[in-house]
């Protein structure tokens, strides 16, 4: 029984190759690409790294992470000294049909970010909605960037 | 089981009816069997009920998701996340009833149920 009809491209096999490839590339691009001295955790590319965006005004940090299909209490945020790390498992559903394709990836996950200036622990909030988790972390009181009068004599 | 999309391509470039040229990346997606039908389940993160497309034409499911910008006040210092809207195409078997095709979208995974058309039983015709 197929889902589709089975299209016959000379070229199909050279495309799951070049997926594979391109999966891993992409992998290996969320590594490296870092902008100035934010550091992420290295992502082992084995397995399930939800993708980050880490965002700054002169308030706060805001940590944008891709986890869709998640529920709330899958999700631990914790912060430990200027260290955010977020972790949780995706379980897969409990199934006995026969045939399944799987591109999805499941297990434990976990990201840890070391911000580049000090938070507020205290005032930390995170939501979650349409499979988006972010996370403002307001900076620091004395970790703003503050005017200084400086006189001229 | 052989199935068959649009490869799972990096990025598929599309010309629309506006003759822009939209980038999309193709969802990851989980296709389960079951005796009633199928059932995909698809990654859209950022996408809620009004970014969706779905159509069915000339035998093809086309899903369609639009990422909602991301709502955010600040720099971005540090980026995974691609941008891009998702698209995929499924070749869709003639056993399913494609009126039936049905579709939500929860935290950002969408599930398509596809029912297979009702089969018909052998069944024994009365000799007259």
């Amino acid at each position: 029984m197929h889902i589709v009809r089975y299209r016959h491209y000379p070229q199909s096999d050279l495309s799951a190759a070049l997926d594979r490839l391109t999966n891993m590339r992409a992998e290996m691009d969320r590594v490296f690409e870092s902008t100035g001295s934010f550091s992420a955790s290295p992502a082992p590319l084995s397995r399930w790294n939800p993708a980050v965006n880490v965002y700054q005004d002169k308030d706060r940090f805001t940590v944008v992470v891709e986890l869709p299909g998640l529920k709330k209490e899958e999700i631990e945020i914790s912060l430990h000294d200027d260290t955010l790390t977020i972790a949780g498992e995706r379980k897969r559903e409990e199934s006995s049909e026969q045939e399944f394709l799987t591109e999805r990836l499941y297990g434990k996950f976990q990201r840890s970010l070391t911000l580049p200036t000090a938070v507020d622990a205290e005032k930390v909030k995170a939501s979650y909605k349409d499979g988006l988790l972010q996370v403002e972390l307001p900076k620091a009181e004395e970790a703003k960037p503050k005017q200084i009068e400086v006189a001229l004599k | 089981m052989n199935i068959l999309s649009q490869p799972k391509k990096d990025q598929a470039m599309v010309s629309n009816e506006d003759d822009r040229q939209a980038v999309y990346v193709a969802p990851s997606a989980d296709v389960e069997s079951t005796d009633v039908g199928y059932v995909i389940r698809a990654e859209m993160p950022g996408v809620e009920k009004d970014g969706l497309e779905i159509t069915v034409d000339r035998g093809e499911l086309i899903i369609l998701g639009r990422r909602k910008p991301i709502e955010v006040t600040g720099e971005l210092i540090y980026r995974e996340i691609r941008p891009h809207d998702f698209r995929r195409v499924y070749e869709l078997a003639p056993s399913i009833d494609s009126t039936k095709i049905t579709a939500n979208i929860d935290q950002g995974i969408l599930t398509v149920t596809l029912p297979k058309a009702e089969t018909v039983k052998p069944r024994k015709i009365a000799v007259q």
